[in-house]
């Protein structure tokens, strides 16, 4: 079983270290300091054509530190643990800060905003497995890929992953918070042929406890299944239609949004949806909510990167923004309050409109169902957005065929006041939560 | 100096905690089975400086040491890993048992017969670079970045810069008593501009480097004249229009613009796709894949290039491998692990991100020979195009070969003049046959400057590529415009 072995102990060791490091910083004469601490172990198998391929332990340690002589900043990390390395990254950290420019925005959240009852968010759930079990569980889901239609011809495998890890951020305004979390994944890769044409897809599970995740056969079965349907698959020639994004890359949509709409973006002008607070940016019907304490969750946070206290909130309601993600440093640049997204967005939860996929391929009628996204052609500043794509084209609210090497375009601005419906076959693998995205027109470039 | 780097890895990685080679022996009888077809240790200690300017000021600094053991045994198609952070005799012993079990047979009683070597030849020198200069010319170099971006446009809102260095260490000790050391310099400045004139926003990055110190950037105003690049191509993006949608005659400049070599060619010729059959590459050798006189080959030999390396991360020497001769398919990337598994050898590609990460075969400087057009007359030739100088990047779907790549920077090609600049579109195709409408190579074989990152399975090693102007006939563009 991969764990944390004596986790109040860890706790308690991450702890004598932060508060030795940040007392000796303030040896140093530094104005404030904080500093990180991580730990975890992790067993990874890989298993292919039936086989053990790959068995790997991981053991991963980190810490680091960030050190402020007023508004100057430095930040040394080191993943040795022992007092002299942990000295020798304090004085690198000192020895930037002194080169460093004043930049008033700089330093530590403003101490009143510090989570003091920091609840149990119940996401340490070691997984009871051996790697032998872990190894069984792979060639289940293997197993099943393979047999489940004669034109899956090769695998790249399937894998079990289980990791634990446990963090300590600590700074110099009296804050100390750990947190220690698990891990888990299933994944499933296979390869089809007929003809000429030769596929590869997967489907994968994660959770942070163990019954959270999907069988092995069901992983294996729905790799084979969305392997075998992209066999033949055909271009198409140029059009604009609607596009059905599945919900894996539904929640990239959001996160688009998520990006534009923090204070990174917000701040250095760099955002398409600059200055959005308060404006509606996507239609009445669409409600955005983030939602950092749900239970079980891999999204889950009860404090940020900066130890400020999360807390749920409307990021969008009814279309319109209500809120940016900040940290307090791109708080104080905009004259804002810290969101307590230092370090990003915790579980961001998109509402539907009620509607299951079948019935969103039938309210599309007509056009392209995009089950596959690659390369990263979207500009963060003016929203323009085209990349390649694979999926299925659509007639009649039925899937006809498959469709691949083609590109999708728009803008995203254009995109967000286009959607059209979102499904109820909600995704809650990542932070982000969404279901399928209808939209309502984008350009296809094809043969 | 090849002495040199063996001594220096061995005080960095070995003499702190009294490593002698007599425990190595140890170490490796722990990890080696009578099935241990392959099996090494990888130490290595990195140390790593980033600077970033923002608002005009130097307002970050970071500093990082990272170093730990990999221990590897591969037992014919079945590896085991495990690694440390802590380089000590109880760590190893450790990683090695788990490591080895992943075989299940028993001890081996193998003699380790010790051949030290430093790389044969060096590509770089051994100096840090961290420290090639000082903290405040560090700072005044990002400073006169931003003052040069400022001065060049008056629309110039916001200069990003940044400036790393990154010094690395590795040994390498394999179950054949191989020890091989290398010390490795790599630097990086990047510049990425915002624009604004009559309130649209537009940006814009540039950047270069490579395996020597920092003075690079000073030489020649070398990191000034990617301040001037980042603000010629994002002006360039304020008069940009809707590129057309559909298949159309794409002329691809010459240098990172290779980048479609990269994801349509090389990720699908790395021997592990090829050796699991899941490549659409796989099996095709002597095949022809692009028209003839095309050139295509993967060279991590080039001096100080930053997809180059005197020895990869499993001791073997780097070579300058042909992918593509004449049009025909030659030659596969290869480890040691998918070498021995497909009965041939390593072709010096072995690579991994870290210490943490197991090696697997890996691109180095990838790039296609000079043909003999001038690219003048390779634009001329094309009556409706467009002509793409820059890219952001792309990806690859190795089993069905389809790719993609981003185009930064392009124009439209109207009666043999590249004329109105195009926003941004993704250009897709298909690996196994986009070469073989290529119809024209231009004689002006470039190479990067040295920014590529290319991540496999979760994995990033810096690479390099390059190549001549290319008149590729068909591929599909997507746009927003009906074309």
């Amino acid at each position: 079983m991969i764990e944390l072995e004596n986790r109040a102990e860890l706790a308690a060791q991450f702890e004598q270290i932060a508060a030795d490091v940040l007392k000796a910083a303030r040896a140093k004469g530094v104005t404030a300091a904080e500093v990180g601490i991580n730990k975890g172990n992790g067993l990874s198998v890989e298993v292919r054509l039936g086989e053990v391929e790959k068995l790997q332990y991981h053991r991963d340690q980190g810490a680091s530190i960030t050190v402020y002589f007023g508004h100057k900043q430095g930040n040394a990390s080191s993943n040795d643990f022992s007092k002299a390395s942990l000295e020798s990254a304090l004085e690198a950290a000192c020895r930037i800060a002194r080169y460093t420019a004043e930049d008033a925005f700089n330093g530590l959240a403003d101490a009143e905003l510090m989570a003091r009852d920091i609840p149990d968010l119940d996401l340490y759930h070691p997984w009871d497995m051996d790697a032998d079990r872990a190894i069984e569980m792979a060639l289940e889901a293997e197993h099943v890929a393979r047999t489940h239609d004669p034109r899956i011809s090769n695998s790249e495998g399937a894998s079990v992953d289980s990791y634990a890890g446990m963090g300590i951020y600590a700074n110099s305004n009296n804050f100390s918070g750990v947190s220690a979390s698990t891990r888990h994944s299933l994944s499933c890769s296979v390869v089809a042929q007929e003809n000429d044409s030769m596929q590869r897809d997967y489907w994968y599970s994660s959770a942070c406890f163990p019954d959270g995740l999907e069988s092995a056969p069901a992983v294996g079965r729905e790799a084979a299944i969305r392997t075998v349907r992209r066999l033949n698959g055909r271009s198409l020639s140029t059009r604009e239609v609607p596009v059905l994004y599945v919900p894996e890359l539904a929640r990239g949509l959001i996160g688009h949004l998520a990006g534009a709409i923090s204070g990174g973006s917000q701040y250095r002008k760099a955002s398409f949806l600059l200055d959005s607070l308060g404006k509606k940016v996507l239609p009445d019907f669409l409600q955005l909510r983030e939602m950092p304490h749900l239970k079980r969750m891999l999204g889950s946070r009860a404090f940020d990167n900066e130890g400020v206290a999360t807390q749920a909130r409307d990021i969008v309601s009814d279309g319109v923004i209500q809120g940016y993600f900040l940290g307090s440093y791109s708080a104080r640049k905009l004259g804002m309050k810290t969101t307590g997204n230092a370090g990003g967005n915790s579980n961001l939860i998109l509402s539907d409109t009620q509607i299951s996929f079948d019935d969103m391929l039938k309210q599309m009628g007509r056009g392209l169902m995009v089950t596959e996204l690659i390369g990263s052609g979207i500009n963060g500043i003016t929203g323009d957005y085209s990349r390649g794509a694979a999926g299925f084209w659509v007639e009649n609210g039925e899937i006809q065929y498959p469709v691949e090497e083609i590109t999708i375009a728009s803008n995203l601005k254009d995109m967000y006041l286009g959607i059209q419906a979102i499904g109820t076959d909600i995704d809650r693998r990542g932070s982000i939560h969404s279901g399928s995205i209808l939209i309502d027109r984008m350009m296809v470039a094809g043969h | 100096m090849h002495q040199q780097a063996m001594d220096y890895a061995r005080a960095t990685l070995l003499a702190p905690s009294g490593l002698t080679e007599a425990q190595l022996e140890q170490v490796f009888a722990q990890l080696l089975t009578q099935q241990t077809t392959l099996a090494d240790l990888y130490f290595q200690s990195s140390n790593y400086e980033s600077w970033g300017l923002e608002d005009s000021i130097v307002k970050s600094g970071s500093y990082r040491i990272d170093q730990g053991v990999g221990v590897r045994s591969v037992c014919g198609e079945k590896t085991g890993f495990a690694y440390s952070d802590e380089i000590t005799l109880d760590a190893l012993m450790e990683s090695a048992r788990a490591a080895r079990a992943i075989s299940r047979s028993g001890q081996s009683n193998r003699v380790m017969a010790w051949q030290k070597q430093a790389p044969s030849r060096a590509l770089y020198g051994l100096e840090n670079p961290l420290v090639s200069l000082s903290e405040q010319d560090k700072i005044d170099l990002l400073h006169q970045i931003d003052q040069r971006a400022r001065a060049a446009s008056p629309y110039v809102r916001q200069v990003m810069a940044n400036v790393i260095a990154v010094h690395e260490v590795i040994l390498v000790v394999d179950e054949q008593g191989r020890m091989t050391a290398d010390v490795r310099p790599l630097v990086r400045t990047n510049v990425s501009v915002i624009v604004e004139r009559n309130g649209q926003t537009e940006s814009a990055m540039a950047g270069g480097g490579g395996r020597f110190d920092l003075d690079f950037f000073l030489k020649n105003d070398q990191a000034l004249l990617y301040a001037d690049e980042a603000v010629r191509k994002a002006l360039i993006n304020l008069d940009a229009e809707a590129a057309p949608a559909g298949n159309m005659t794409v002329v691809l400049g010459a240098g990172w613009p290779g980048v479609l070599l990269h994801e349509a060619i090389g990720h699908g010729l790395e021997g592990d796709f090829n050796r699991k059959g899941t490549s659409a590459f796989a099996g095709r050798i002597g095949e022809q894949v692009a028209a003839k006189g095309i050139t295509v080959v993967d060279d991590g030999t080039l001096e100080k290039r930053r997809g180059s390396l005197s020895v990869d991360d499993e001791g073997t020497t780097t070579q300058c491998t042909t992918l593509i001769e004449d049009g025909i398919l030659k030659g596969y990337l290869m480890d040691r692990h998918n070498a021995l598994l497909m009965d041939t050898i390593s072709t010096g590609n072995g690579r991994r991100e870290s210490y943490a990460h197991l090696p697997m075969p890996r691109m180095t400087n990838t790039y296609m020979r000079a043909g003999n057009y001038d690219p003048q007359e390779i634009i001329a030739s094309v009556e409706k195009g467009i002509y793409a100088v820059n890219f952001s990047g792309g990806q690859v779907d190795i089993t069905s070969g389809k790719f993609v790549f981003s185009a930064s920077e392009a124009y439209l090609i109207e009666n043999g003049k590249a004329t109105r600049p195009l926003k941004n579109a993704t250009l897709i195709g298909n690996g196994p046959d986009v070469l073989t409408r290529v119809s024209m190579v231009g004689n002006d074989m470039e190479l990067d400057t040295g920014i590529g990152v290319c991540g496999k399975e979760g994995q990033s090693v810096p690479v390099g590529v390059g190549q001549p102007t290319l008149r590729v006939d068909g591929l599909t563009v997507g746009g927003t415009a009906t074309a």
